[in-house]
């Protein structure tokens, strides 16, 4: 057991708080895309999730991702439930590392926190609350943690019941298949459930606030940092250069969706540069301490120029993944986990691995698809079951007049905005069962 | 009495409003409106799709004016608002048959 660092773990303290920042930080980017009538419930799904997995993270959700007595390679065990016997151990995940284990709980619990967030983008306008609480329950409970467990789990100090894909030596450093490739094929799955929006491809669905997207894709990027750096476990050398290969694949990402946008539409936009960032942020996830800085800028920019034309799929295919999880998740995070079979290097990190272009043949390469479509796989035919089961048994989406109406007034009683200049009068309309005055 | 309604370009709004200040004219209600005519919408792009927005936003003027005026107020407007582009907008004149102030009760011209 290694004495406690107050370096280590002042960062990765800090570092949780920022990636916690990301769930609203997302709530922000998907809730300007929306109508003015849904945002309310966009950003609801988000808060949501963050109050479902928390609580479900002390109870159990550690634990099963990372309980360490009699884990198998498939799901952790219930020895760490409640954490409260934990409060004076370090972190031992493969190797020691100087910091509080619930530090490290507290970290990896926000990424159990945003992961469930970002399906919500998939499905839009249309999704009954309560079922969407529910969901997030079930889906952390069976896809989420088993899944964390695969990748991040690297079992004790001497490795012992570690995760498959993690025991195999697929490389993700900070989650691009259990974060991001699970999340889009969640959410490719939930919007195959549900269907599309009354009116898809047939009214416009613009953006109702482009200035909030902007506002969460400054605050994911933000928060990003924690998200990768953070996942170094330390603040050393790793999380460095996690720190400016997550900046300048960003970067890159958004630059490269603007061109695309600039040669193919001829206007470059302001959505284009917020989803080219968070394009970029997804591929750099898993790649971020395997490569060069300079691999940081060609992986980004591939990512932007990618994702930039992945979005087009659904129109093509047919099915409403509304605010494009598939195209920017899924499609990111692949590209990101294959990214390090070509770029990785052992001079970056030393247990990372060398991929094609460092002279490690096809190898990792062959690893990182294996983990990729592995969890893409899993995730997508789990979600579609649990999505199928409760949209037949307590319903999943709301019914077409509450859709046209907006989901913000028929399942939460409130709107957005309040921008009419006729109130104020002081005398108002009657509310029903008001108190206030007695 | 006449009732002249206009629609006109939004920033064409402070030019006219001054316009007929000028000429003597105290009163008119603003309200913003959207709509076509032979003015296409525009097009805009959301993450490579292309939405046709064919609701144009404009601004409505209505003025309560006597007989004799409204010429002049058609003639303002038209020198005011013109740009030689489509969808500069459109004036039109309607009768009116009965004017009331709110605050004192008095009818016809003087309520105007």
């Amino acid at each position: 057991m290694p004495e406690l660092n107050t370096g280590d773990t002042a960062w990765v303290l800090a570092s949780a708080a920022l990636v916690l920042l990301m769930t609203p930080g997302l709530a922000f980017f998907y809730g300007g895309m929306v109508r003015a009538k849904s945002v309310l419930n966009m950003m609801m799904m988000s808060f949501a999730s963050i109050a479902v997995v928390s609580v479900l993270w002390v109870f159990y959700g550690f634990s099963f991702t990372f309980g360490t007595a009699e884990s198998s390679p498939y799901f952790g065990s219930f020895d760490l439930s409640g954490l409260t016997s934990v409060v004076n151990d370090m972190t031992a995940n493969g190797a020691y590392y100087p910091i509080p284990v619930l530090a490290f709980a507290a970290f990896q619990l926000m990424f159990a926190v945003i992961t469930p967030a970002l399906i919500s983008g998939a499905i839009a306008d249309r999704a009954k609350f309560a079922t969407w609480v529910i969901f997030v329950a079930i889906w952390v409970t069976v896809v989420y943690f088993p899944v964390a467990h695969w990748v991040f789990d690297f079992g004790s100090a001497d490795t012992t019941g570690a995760g498959w894909l993690a025991a195999k030596g697929v490389l993700d450093f900070a989650g691009g298949t259990a974060v991001h490739i699970n999340a889009g094929a969640a959410g490719l799955a939930l919007a195959l459930v549900l269907g599309k929006r009354v009116g898809f491809r047939k009214e416009a669905m613009r953006p109702h606030s482009l200035p909030l997207v902007l506002l969460g894709a400054g605050l994911l990027w933000f928060g990003w940092f924690g998200f990768n750096a953070g996942s170094a476990l330390g603040a050393n050398g790793t999380a460095a250069l996690a720190f400016i290969n997550t900046q300048v694949a960003t970067a890159a990402a958004l630059a490269g969706w603007l061109i695309v946008e600039k040669f193919r539409d001829g206007h470059p936009t302001s959505l284009g540069a917020a989803s080219g960032a968070v394009a970029g942020l997804v591929a750099i996830t898993p790649a971020c301490a395997f490569v060069a800085p300079w691999a940081a800028v060609v992986i980004g920019l591939i990512a932007g120029i990618l994702c930039s034309l992945a979005v087009g799929l659904k129109y093509k295919f047919g099915y409403d993944d509304s605010l494009d999880v598939v195209g920017v998740h899924l499609v990111g995070g692949l590209w990101g986990t294959l990214s390090i079979g070509f770029f990785g290097t052992t001079a970056a990190t030393s247990w990372g691995a060398n991929g094609l272009f460092y002279g490690g043949g096809t190898e990792l390469l062959v690893k990182q698809a294996i983990g990729a479509f592995s969890v893409l796989a899993f995730s997508f035919v789990v979600t579609y079951i649990i999505g199928f089961l409760l949209e037949k048994t307590i319903g999943f989406r709301i019914s077409r007049d509450e859709e046209i109406e907006g989901v913000d007034v028929t399942s939460h009683a409130e709107s957005a905005y309040e921008l009419d200049s006729r109130s104020g009068s002081g005398l108002g309309g009657i509310l029903a069962g008001s108190k206030s005055e007695g | 009495m006449k009732l002249v309604t206009a629609i006109v370009k939004p920033f064409k709004l402070e030019e006219i409003k001054s316009a007929l200040q000028e000429q003597g004219v105290h009163g008119m209600t603003v309200s913003e409106a959207s709509g076509y005519g032979r003015q296409r919408g525009h097009v805009e792009v959301y993450r490579g799709a292309e939405y046709t927005v064919d609701l144009v936003p404009k601004v409505r003027l209505e003025i309560l004016a006597e007989d004799r005026d409204v010429d002049m107020i058609i003639d303002t407007i038209l020198l005011t608002a013109q740009t030689g582009r489509i969808g500069d907008g459109k004036v039109w004149v309607t009768p009116v048959e009965q004017v009331i102030r709110v605050r004192t009760g008095e009818r016809g011209e003087t309520a105007l």
